[in-house]
């Protein structure tokens, strides 16, 4: 995907918005004219920014959060058969519970702040890159790990020299997965209580003030919060992986 | 060099491949063990590369008994052994990491570390050195090869252990490599072991040719090769016919 691309898909989005809105000519979808003239004014007198700011810190909060912990954990268990065995069915009970229904509890136990939304968001994502990285830890192929163990590799160099590095796609692939819903968790969890963050902007605008323009210059904002979450994981899987590239530009068959 | 006595081996299945097995190499030998899919021969080479254990007697290689991957040991195995994150140089520099990683402990590594730490040597030996940025899955089979090659040899290995190495690759491709294999055991003084289920390879490449038929093996059939490592033009051609068909009948080959 070149930058250039996603530029012209976001013009091709605004003409059917243009004309969408003039087809239907009702306040609460305002032509993107007006919002991008709001959004603009939101961001100049600051009032947008802060809860932008305040949004992408906890998405990145959590991300940084469920990758230092669901890695680890998944590496473990990919490695172990035995440890996989034991939590497996766990995991399977787990992964599929809709996390967010759990955020009255959440906000129950953790308070408004900060670390309640935080947790929210990283309870979807740990799972997710818990079970990715697991899923890659353990398909490595035993050709592999056996002759790298032949040339000396025990338990820990084995960590070090392939399972890390095999589990970093996995790693990037479920961040990149989850920014989506990451997002739309954010917007839930940020309704309760809080008086800062791009979903209470939205609400707020939205459903209390009826600003319209201003409703679809925070879902802008939020859609640009994903757009960059996208790019900076895109950037680092680059940075970290050049290997992918390399075989996709080849077009190789392994 | 090498020393079975009495090797019992099993599956965890139940299925009986070696019982009371007795095999003995020597120094600087070149052997090729021949057998069909299923034979046992690749358990016979991870047996040998101590990955994996019999359940009665002694397997020692250089006068110690095997219980774990020997330092000294290269193992080379049909495909899927690089790094697929690693370009051809840092794949062919991991057991040097790995070395380094742990440090000369005797275990991981000799205790005298003697390897003279020459990848471009290498590289260019097996002529990858222009491919030396690339990446396993931008390469082709031979290349792959040729890195998994000179990843072992880097470590001036004293027991070069082969699984198919060449039995993924076209056939000129796979004449190069058994070539180069007979140059560099001429050159590098070590003693190898190829496991093939190709006659004409085991030919070609071993002095001498143990042959394994239906598992389990109570002790194998050697057959000492007199035209071992002579091309298609020099050698004489009703011996290796003779040779040939003698084999295939020790395979129960029709």
């Amino acid at each position: 995907m070149k930058r250039w691309h996603v530029l012209w898909a976001l013009l091709a989005l605004m003409v059917i918005w243009q004309v969408l809105a003039m087809v239907l000519n009702q306040v609460i979808l305002p032509s993107p004219v007006i919002v991008a003239i709001v959004f603009a004014q939101e961001v100049i007198n600051g009032q947008i920014l802060l809860h932008f700011l305040a949004s992408f810190w906890r998405v990145v909060a959590s991300m940084i959060l469920s990758v230092m912990l669901a890695a680890p954990a998944g590496l473990v268990l990919g490695q172990s058969p035995k440890l996989n065995r034991i939590f497996s069915p766990f995991i399977y009970w787990l992964y599929p519970i809709p996390k967010v229904v759990l955020v009255p509890v959440v906000l129950l136990f953790l308070g408004i702040g900060d670390l309640a939304k935080i947790v929210i968001i990283f309870l979807i994502l740990f799972f997710q890159i818990l079970v990715l990285v697991r899923d890659q830890a353990t398909s490595l192929r035993p050709e592999l790990i056996q002759s790298v163990h032949s040339l000396g590799a025990g338990r820990r160099a084995l960590f070090r020299f392939v399972y890390l590095p095999a589990s970093l796609p996995a790693i990037l692939t479920a961040l990149r997965q989850s920014v989506g819903t990451a997002v739309a968790v954010l917007y839930i969890a940020e309704l309760f209580a809080t008086r800062y963050g791009l979903g209470y902007y939205i609400f707020l605008n939205g459903s209390t003030l009826l600003n319209y323009p201003a409703m679809y210059a925070g879902i802008l904002a939020m859609s640009l919060m994903g757009l960059m979450l996208y790019f900076g994981i895109d950037g680092l899987e680059k940075r970290w992986c050049p290997w992918l590239n390399a075989n996709r530009i080849q077009g190789s068959t392994q | 060099m090498i020393q079975l006595e009495k090797v019992t081996f099993t599956y965890p299945e139940g299925q009986s491949i070696f019982r009371d097995f007795d095999w003995e190499i020597g120094q600087y030998q070149s052997w090729a063990v021949l057998g069909q899919s299923g034979c046992g021969k690749t358990t016979l080479l991870y047996l040998l590369a101590g990955l994996v254990f019999p359940q009665s007697g002694k397997i020692s290689i250089a006068g110690h008994a095997l219980s774990r991957p020997r330092p000294e040991t290269g193992l080379i195995l049909q495909d899927y052994g690089l790094l697929p994150w690693a370009n051809v140089r840092q794949n062919a520099s991991l057991g040097l990491e790995v070395r380094d990683f742990y440090g000369p402990d005797g275990k991981h590594a000799p205790l005298a570390l003697t390897s003279t730490r020459d990848v471009p040597f290498w590289l260019k030996r097996l002529g990858i050195d222009d491919v030396a940025d690339q990446y396993p899955g931008q390469l082709s089979g031979g290349q792959r090869q040729r890195t998994a090659i000179a990843r072992t040899l880097v470590l001036q290995p004293d027991l070069l252990l082969m699984d198919e190495p060449f039995s993924s690759l076209d056939a000129v491709t796979r004449q190069d490599l058994q070539s180069l294999t007979l140059q560099l055991w001429r050159e590098q003084h070590f003693t190898y072991i190829v496991v093939t289920h190709d006659i004409s390879e085991a030919i070609f490449l071993g002095k001498s040719i143990l042959v394994l038929g239906k598992p389990p093996h109570l002790n194998g059939f050697v057959v000492e090769n007199p035209v071992f490592g002579q091309a298609e033009d020099e050698r004489d051609r009703m011996v290796y016919k003779d040779l040939f068909t003698e084999l295939r009948t020790r395979l129960g080959e029709p």
